[in-house]
């Protein structure tokens, strides 16, 4: 077997058996979804705290109006009750809120009415007694101006604007979530992994240099091939993790699901009132899923894998360099620094500038910046960039990691051999002419 | 007998000094040559260029008379200083992987463990991680690790560090075995005894300049002094003290005797003959001592690195 195998299927096995590896590779989907039960469960307590709003309707007009809920109940006060009395008498009752309207001309309502409460309200709850009120001032002007509420009511124009673009590709604003989803996804995937799984590499380096072990295993192999296999390896660990943490994941969601049933990881109130509010949120899913499929699916896998191994590579192999000038992981700080910033940079540019205008100066010049295209490109590429544009840009990439890989060797090979201290940056830079 | 590894005019510059400055050394086949000089010599970049970890600057090295070139590795076996195994990883499996980086194939790789193992007696590490062995049983199984694909050259960078007396003694009668059975061995230390007790030839590194190098017995008859301690049993040390330093060189000898005798270390003149002192000084006395001051080579070590 060759050198590099050798190293690779070392690395990998290493990292493999791993006992904490082994135990992150179960746990963490896990804690996961343990997590997630628990958020959605602990909501769901809170939820089952009822609100009283107390109402001291001087007008009369809106009393009637506010319609209770499961978790919000309304206490209608006698009109002969005076604010103060109100107020000390909600206090008393240990009233979430109470809602004061004086008596005066709709119109002038604007900045009159009052809500007090213990501590500040939801805003959630504020925008459900501020709708009510402003519909129903709404109703009254209308009726004053002589108009059929309900017939205006229906006049209701419900827009839906149907999208195409020049070349007759049918689009929609579920489209474009489905793209912003994809991108987003597919980004911060490869930013997740590459902070994961480089600093493992720059560990086992780090690991190399402190058991000493590195000049017998350089004197039998090219310390590229070494640097080679541990990135390799290590990121073959990476993707079996991955795989397991989906199947695991998944295993635990569906067991879980069956279990509890829908209803125990449901979202109770907030979703049933998402649905009663907007009957079209089915077709919104249908829509979407539709959406998903009509993307350039061939085109988008094939390019994730392509930035994916190149921006993750290119990475790695600056990870590797990190390791090999350093003695141990305190020192690393003062190297991780220019190469997190571009990496942060992309994942910035990536979920405001391309999300704002995919297409725009900014988002073009870093989808071709090799140390932030894998991430700015993958975000891009769902809005459609011309084949060109994405070739030329993964040339870029790899071009670059080939150089990289050539530096950090360079690095590396000198790097594994020093001891002691930790180098400065001009120190490194003469270690590219030894 | 020709040399098995010839290095020639090695130049090695480091960003701000000079490692190695036109340093040539020849290694006899079959020899244990020392390569000895004080801390920051050199050595180590001498060694790391002959086991291809650096590259000379200019200057060559062959081994069995071809340039090196990366199929040497599996000819060499290295010792560094620094040594050191993959803690978390088991003794079998890290030896396997170290011996197939080396060239060798499993199944060969698992019989000539077995035979290292089974004759060290530790056969039942062989599970064992790294961490779970003493810091001296690590080192035993690095020097398996590194003999074991019979290399011809084997460097060795101060071997016995981290070595009981017996476990020391162990490795010494290997590497001498080893030697025995063919190999070359080049052999980095500061501890003189064992360059005394093991080299047949020496190289003196200091400075990034090689000073001496030769034969450890030519160098020693080079180094000699024409000087032989005297022990002389006489009623008038005084005066036999007097004739003698009439003609010769006199110091004040160091060596023990039983008897009370007087001592004396006799520098003789070149031209001189040995047998000439013996019969004057038996002119003058019972001689009890007489023995040939022969250079050490800690002595030669600290006089020729004082010189420079």
């Amino acid at each position: 077997m060759n050198h590099l195998s050798l190293i690779l299927k070392r690395e990998y096995l290493n990292k493999v058996k791993n006992k904490s590896f082994i135990i992150m590779t179960f746990l963490s989907p896990l804690l996961m979804v343990g997590v997630f039960a628990l958020v959605a469960y602990l909501s769901s307590v809170n939820k089952e705290n009822i609100r009283t709003i107390s109402i001291l309707d001087k007008t009369e007009n809106f009393a009637k109006e506010f319609k209770s809920t499961k978790s919000l109940k309304y206490n209608i006060l006698a009109l002969s009750t005076t604010i103060d009395e109100a107020k000390k008498k909600s206090e008393e009752a240990g009233d979430y809120a109470l809602l004061y309207i004086p008596k005066m001309d709709v119109k002038e309502l604007q900045n009159s009415i009052k809500l007090f409460s213990e501590d500040s309200p939801s805003p959630e709850t504020l925008s459900v007694v501020e709708e009510v009120i402003k519909d129903k001032v709404e109703d009254i002007r209308l009726e004053k101006a002589g108009v059929n509420v309900e017939e205006f009511r229906n006049f209701n124009f419900k827009l839906k604007t149907n999208l195409e673009t020049y070349k007759g590709e049918e689009t929609s604003k579920e489209g474009i979530f489905a793209k912003l989803i994809f991108g987003g996804i597919a980004g911060y995937l490869l930013f997740m992994f590459i902070i994961i799984y480089g600093n493992m590499i720059m560990r086992s380096v780090i690991e190399e240099k402190t058991s000493r072990i590195i000049e017998v295993i350089i004197s039998s192999v090219k310390p590229t091939k070494l640097m080679l296999g541990k990135i390799f390896g290590t990121s073959l660990a990476g993707i079996t993790q991955v795989i397991a943490w989906i199947i695991v994941g998944s295993v635990i969601s569906t067991i879980a699901i069956s279990f509890f049933g829908l209803e125990g990881l449901d979202f109770t109130a907030s979703q049933e009132e998402l649905l009663a509010a907007n009957p079209d949120v089915n077709e919104l899913f249908i829509k979407g899923g539709k959406a998903m499929f009509s993307l350039p699916l061939f085109n988008l896998i094939i390019m994730f894998i392509f930035f994916f191994l190149g921006g993750y590579l290119l990475y790695a192999s600056l990870y590797a360099a990190i390791g090999a000038a350093v003695d141990n992981e305190t020192d690393t700080q003062q190297f991780m620094m220019p190469v997190l910033i571009p990496l942060i940079l992309a994942v910035y540019v990536g979920f405001f500038t391309v999300i704002d205008n995919p297409h725009g100066t900014v988002s073009q010049i870093f989808s071709y910046i090799p140390l932030t295209s894998p991430v700015v490109m993958l975000m891009r590429i769902p809005f459609g960039v011309p084949l060109w544009q994405q070739i030329l840009s993964v040339v870029i990439l790899f071009a670059t990691f080939l150089g990289t890989v050539w530096f950090a060797a360079k690095i590396y090979r000198v790097g594994i051999l020093m001891y002691g201290k930790k180098p400065s940056y001009k120190e490194l830079f003469k270690w590219l002419k030894y | 007998m020709h040399d098995l590894l010839v290095a020639e005019n090695i130049h090695k510059n480091f960003a701000e000094h000079t490692a190695l400055n036109g340093v040539s050394i020849s290694v006899p086949n079959g020899s244990i040559f020392g390569l000895l000089g004080p801390n920051g010599a050199g050595k180590t970049t001498l060694i790391r260029i002959i086991n291809q970890i650096t590259m000379p600057d200019s200057g060559q090295v062959f081994l069995d008379g071809e340039p090196l070139k990366p199929e040497h590795i599996k000819d060499i076996g290295y010792l560094p200083e620094e040594r050191g195994l993959y803690k978390s990883m088991k003794v079998g499996e890290q030896a396997l992987y170290l011996a197939q980086l080396k060239g060798m194939s499993k199944r060969e790789a698992k019989d000539r463990l077995k035979y290292w193992f089974d004759k060290f007696d530790i056969s039942d590490w062989w599970g064992k991680k790294i961490q779970e062995l003493s810091k001296g049983m690590a080192q035993k199984i690095q020097f398996v690790v590194t003999v074991m694909h019979r290399p011809k050259l084997l460097i060795f960078d101060e071997p016995f560090s981290g070595f009981d007396p017996i476990n020391a003694n162990l490795i010494k009668d290997e590497i001498l075995q080893l030697r025995d059975e063919g190999a070359t061995v080049i052999f980095s230390t500061h501890r003189m005894e064992s360059v005394e007790e093991l080299c047949d030839h020496i190289a003196l590194i200091h400075q990034s300049n090689k000073i001496l190098d030769g034969k450890l017995i030519d160098i020693k008859r080079e180094f000699r002094s024409n000087t032989y301690e005297v022990g002389l049993i006489t009623d008038n040390k005084s005066g036999v003290t007097h004739n003698l330093r009439e003609k010769f060189k006199l110091s004040d000898a160091t060596f023990k005797t039983i008897n009370d005798e007087l001592t004396l270390n006799v520098q003789i003149n070149e031209s001189d003959r040995a047998g000439d002192l013996i019969s004057h000084l038996n002119s003058l006395g019972e001689l009890t001592h007489f023995i040939e001051v022969i250079p050490s080579a800690n002595d030669i070590f600290i006089q020729t690195v004082q010189n420079n």
